[in-house]
């Protein structure tokens, strides 16, 4: 890395509005030629769409990019790939039918006749294959690929088209820890080949693990780059934050009480009728907080959903407070008023209608109550008093309870569904992904209220992606895969530990091989 | 990005963009009428001085008004429920089958009466033909769009075999029933003037114009001040959602479409008890299709429905007169004036909007500098 040698890439001056919303205000990079540069930021502090302007798919209002040395016009992605950028997106863009060689063809076939691109790139894949360490099964399709592997030919597929600089968008999201460790050994080898890498995550962790320098961003701007090993993650939160904060939660030793939730031999199918959940048995008490941890898509949904009366369930028992729950008449509706609270997953399809105003969110599910709808006419004075006090009560800003629910951040949005959830003294709350997509501040408040509601003798599920927060929480942690419950630890359990469990390898046995 | 390239003032959203739509509407169907050889200019004169000149031209325009009214409640409510109801028209037109009910077989009973009958066997009727397809698309998942488009064609055959077989007079050769008695009919509004000694134009503007904007007062009412169009609305912007809340989805997507189906049929009561006093053949005329338009232009809003059925209404007005006025324009001009509307005001609703948006982004970030 001498210093006479140009940056990999230069951003001066990038600028970008949408509407009345600042996006990237006056933004300068630069990014040194064979090194992996983190870029970290809460959600909407700039980073994607500073990514997304470098890749094309979004022009700066101002400012230019350089790319080694030179200054490129970047218009649309092809003109990225020409300039040897390529992208791996945080939602991969594959075609899952289509075989691996099929899909890194894709925009590349090379002429009209299909054979002879084939061929060609089949010689290419399996020597960059060997350079980088990264054997995929070209011919398969990449629907029956994992997760992990898929994104790997994502890589392989920016690499195939000459690219020099890689970005990657959070890339760690939908990945067991082992996975994320081999793509971090596939990110060093690409550095030892003299590739540039841009790493965008929100998980400091990660970028103290791989990055060799590392930008802050926050409200659209870039607040400091230091080297990785000059740092650490406490001051790299307090960059995104602008102010200290606790990366721990407080938590005091707590006898749980009684039983509330059992389930006993729990099994559901999904829409396609595949078994998602089998023989699922566990039980949670008063005044704890029992987490879920797992790979996306091992049957957490499922038995969230089972859980909370949306899907039926095929087989097995669910005490609440020790009387069983009838299967074909278990309802949402009715387990709100057995005082069930349910934080869904996907508050953008679920938890939130994002064309209603706040008040309307605010009695989702509890629009029958007499209060807020008297003789089945809406009281509006009433509801958006109502939501008024909830919004106060979880800081929700800005607290109005007449802005669409769209017009609010994640974090904020994510707020007044636990305000809503929450403020029905609820005996069990089913809680997903708390904090997914909400920035650092709220989900400091988010874990506070969580532990209250602990403290104050509520039983809590908790199914999370994020190990971090489940250690941090639960007081049991129950590991998932493929729709079983393959492990119950402790919150002291090592990250290590509990990753092997993820990954469904048991005691040193693997259980993979029980998947259909 | 909390706020959308896309976002637009809620007034804009309303006022602008449609007015702009309009206005591309316009221009276009003026550039057509000019290359016939025609002044664009004189035909729009004509078209409007034809709507609102006269006493009568806007008693014509407020009558084809009423049937684009309740048409366009009709599309909405579903809309409102996510659901796109194609088969307004069919409905409607089995809705005059209960209109005929109420004047042939009950026409003994009190004018009052009838009319009150004649509302709720219309409602039934466009609600009982709504139902199957409701049913189908709650249960089985049918695709909405093909059964309604399918039972648009099954109430024609429908009718045709009643009108030929049951209710045509046994000596008459017409296809339709019998006039109904004087009392069975809905009182025009002309006579009801008359009646409090004003003089008023001739037209065929009946009670039902009053009974339009009740229900669009009513529409408007259901849907945004009470549970049931609570519930309604979450189903239509997000059926995930309405699960989660616990909310019936199953009779919602019911109710939805039957309160669709039963506005719908109220069109028999204009067209049949209000203006031609029979029931006949294809009366519903292509107004439940309309609607639709009219729904997506008045943004699903009973007042943007009310206003844009008057604006249907003058064109169908005015269109007849230029028809009337110009040997070289035929009616079809006026189906092609109204195919443009709909094509600006429906079809490429999103065209204009991308580029106002942009308008607006610009002078508000001229604003913050300034």
């Amino acid at each position: 890395m001498s210093s006479n040698q140009p940056a990999a890439i230069e951003l001066r001056g990038i600028d970008k509005r949408f509407g009345a919303v600042h996006a990237n205000k006056a933004v300068s990079l630069s990014v040194a030629p064979g090194t992996i540069h983190g870029i970290v930021g809460e959600n909407g502090a700039g980073k994607s769409t500073l990514m997304s302007i470098l890749y094309g798919f979004y022009q700066a209002d101002a400012g230019e990019i350089l790319v080694a040395g030179k200054a490129r016009s970047i218009r649309t992605p092809s003109d990225a790939i020409a300039a040897g950028i390529g992208m791996v997106h945080q939602h991969f863009m594959l075609v899952e039918p289509f075989t691996v060689l099929e899909n890194v063809v894709l925009g590349a076939e090379g002429g009209a006749q299909l054979g002879k691109g084939i061929s060609a790139a089949r010689a290419a894949l399996e020597q960059l294959g060997k350079t980088y360490a990264m054997t995929v099964p070209l011919d398969r399709p990449v629907s029956e690929l994992a997760v992990g592997v898929q994104q790997r030919v994502e890589i392989l597929k920016a690499l195939y088209r000459g690219a020099e600089i890689l970005i990657l968008d959070e890339p760690t999201g939908v990945l067991t820890p082992a996975e994320a460790d081999h793509l971090f050994a596939v990110l060093a080898q690409l550095r030892g080949q003299g590739k540039t890498v841009v790493f965008i995550t929100h998980k400091l962790r990660e970028i103290m693990a791989i990055t060799d320098n590392v930008s802050v961003m926050r409200r659209g701007e870039i607040v400091g780059t230091v080297p990785t090993k000059d740092t650490t993650p406490q001051q790299l939160a307090e960059m995104m934050v602008g102010r200290n904060v606790r990366l721990k939660v407080d938590k005091a030793e707590r006898t749980p009480g009684s039983v509330v939730l059992d389930v006993k031999n729990l099994s559901a199918l999904d829409n396609r009728g595949t078994t998602r959940l089998r023989d699922v048995t566990f039980d949670i008490r008063e005044g704890e907080i029992v987490g879920i941890a797992g790979v996306a898509g091992n049957g957490q949904s499922e038995l969230l959903e089972v859980l909370s009366g949306i899907r039926r369930r095929a087989g097995g028992e669910i005490l609440l407070g020790g009387a069983p729950l009838d299967p074909t008449h278990t309802d949402p509706a009715r387990l709100r008023l057995a005082h069930v609270a349910h934080v869904p997953e996907d508050r953008h399809r679920m938890g939130l209608v994002m064309p209603f105003v706040a008040s309307e969110n605010g009695i989702l599910g509890y629009q029958a109550d007499p209060r807020y709808s008297p003789r089945g006419f809406l009281d509006r004075a009433a509801i958006a008093g109502d939501t008024r006090r909830k919004m106060t009560d979880f800081d929700v800003r800005p607290t109005d309870p007449g802005l669409r629910a769209a017009n609010f951040s994640g974090g904020n949005q994510q707020k007044l569904v636990l305000a809503r959830e929450f403020d029905r003294d609820p005996r069990l709350l089913i809680v997903g992904q708390p904090t997914r997509g909400v920035d650092i501040g709220a989900i400091e408040f988010i874990h506070k209220r969580l532990i209250a509601m602990r403290d104050a003798g509520k039983a809590i599920l908790l199914v999370s992606v994020e190990l971090d927060e489940i250690r941090a929480l639960a007081d049991r942690i129950l590991v998932m895969f493929d729709g079983q419950i393959v492990g119950t630890r402790g919150p002291e359990a090592t990250e290590n530990e509990l990753g092997l469990l993820m990954a469904g390898i048991e005691d040193g046995h693997a259980t993979a091989g029980v998947a259909a | 990005m909390s706020a959308r390239a896309g976002d637009l003032p809620w007034w804009a959203d309303r006022l602008i963009i449609p007015v702009l739509n309009l206005a591309l509407a316009f221009l276009a169907s003026g550039v057509v009428i000019w290359a016939i050889g025609e002044s664009p200019l004189e035909c729009a004169q004509i078209m409007v001085a034809g709507a609102f000149g006269s006493g009568q031209g806007i008693g014509y325009t407020l009558f084809y008004a009423t049937n684009f009214i309740f048409t366009g409640l009709a599309f909405a409510v579903a809309l409102h429920a996510g659901l796109f109801n194609i088969g307004v028209e069919g409905q409607a037109y089995i809705g005059g089958l209960g209109v005929a009910l109420a004047s042939l077989y009950f026409e003994f009973l009190p004018q009052p009466v009838i009319i009150l009958l004649a509302i709720l066997f219309s409602a039934a009727f466009g609600a009982a033909w709504a139902f199957i397809p409701a049913y189908l698309q709650a249960k089985r998942g049918s695709h909405l769009v093909i059964t309604t488009i399918m039972f648009n064609f099954i109430a024609s055959a429908v009718m045709v075999y009643l009108l030929v077989n049951f209710l045509k007079p046994a000596a008459s050769m017409a296809p339709e029933t019998r006039t109904f008695a004087p009392n069975a009919t809905l009182p025009q509004i002309q006579q009801i003037a008359h009646g409090l000694g004003v003089e008023i134009a001739q037209s065929p503007l009946n009670l039902a114009f009053v009974w339009a904007l009740i229900c669009a007062v009513g529409v408007s009412v259901l849907i945004w001040r009470t549970r049931l169009g609570y519930e309604l609305r979450t189903l239509g912007a997000s059926r995930p959602a309405a699960i989660y809340a616990g909310m019936p989805v199953v009779r919602l997507t019911i109710i939805a479409l039957m309160l669709s189906g039963a506005l719908g049929g109220f069109l028999a009561l204009n067209e049949v008890m209000g203006s031609q006093n029979r029931l006949f053949l294809d009366f519903s005329g292509g107004y439940g299709f309309v609607g639709i338009a009219v729904a997506l232009m008045g943004r699903s809003r009973s007042l943007g429905i009310v206003l844009a059925a008057i604006l249907f209404g003058a064109l169908y007005q005015g269109g007849a007169e230029l028809a009337f006025d110009k040997p070289a324009i035929t009616r079809d001009i006026v189906v092609l004036v109204q195919g443009l509307v709909i094509l600006t005001a429906g079809a490429l609703e999103n065209m204009l909007r991308p580029s106002v948006a942009r308008l607006f982004a610009m002078s508000a970030a001229l604003g913050q500098e300034a």
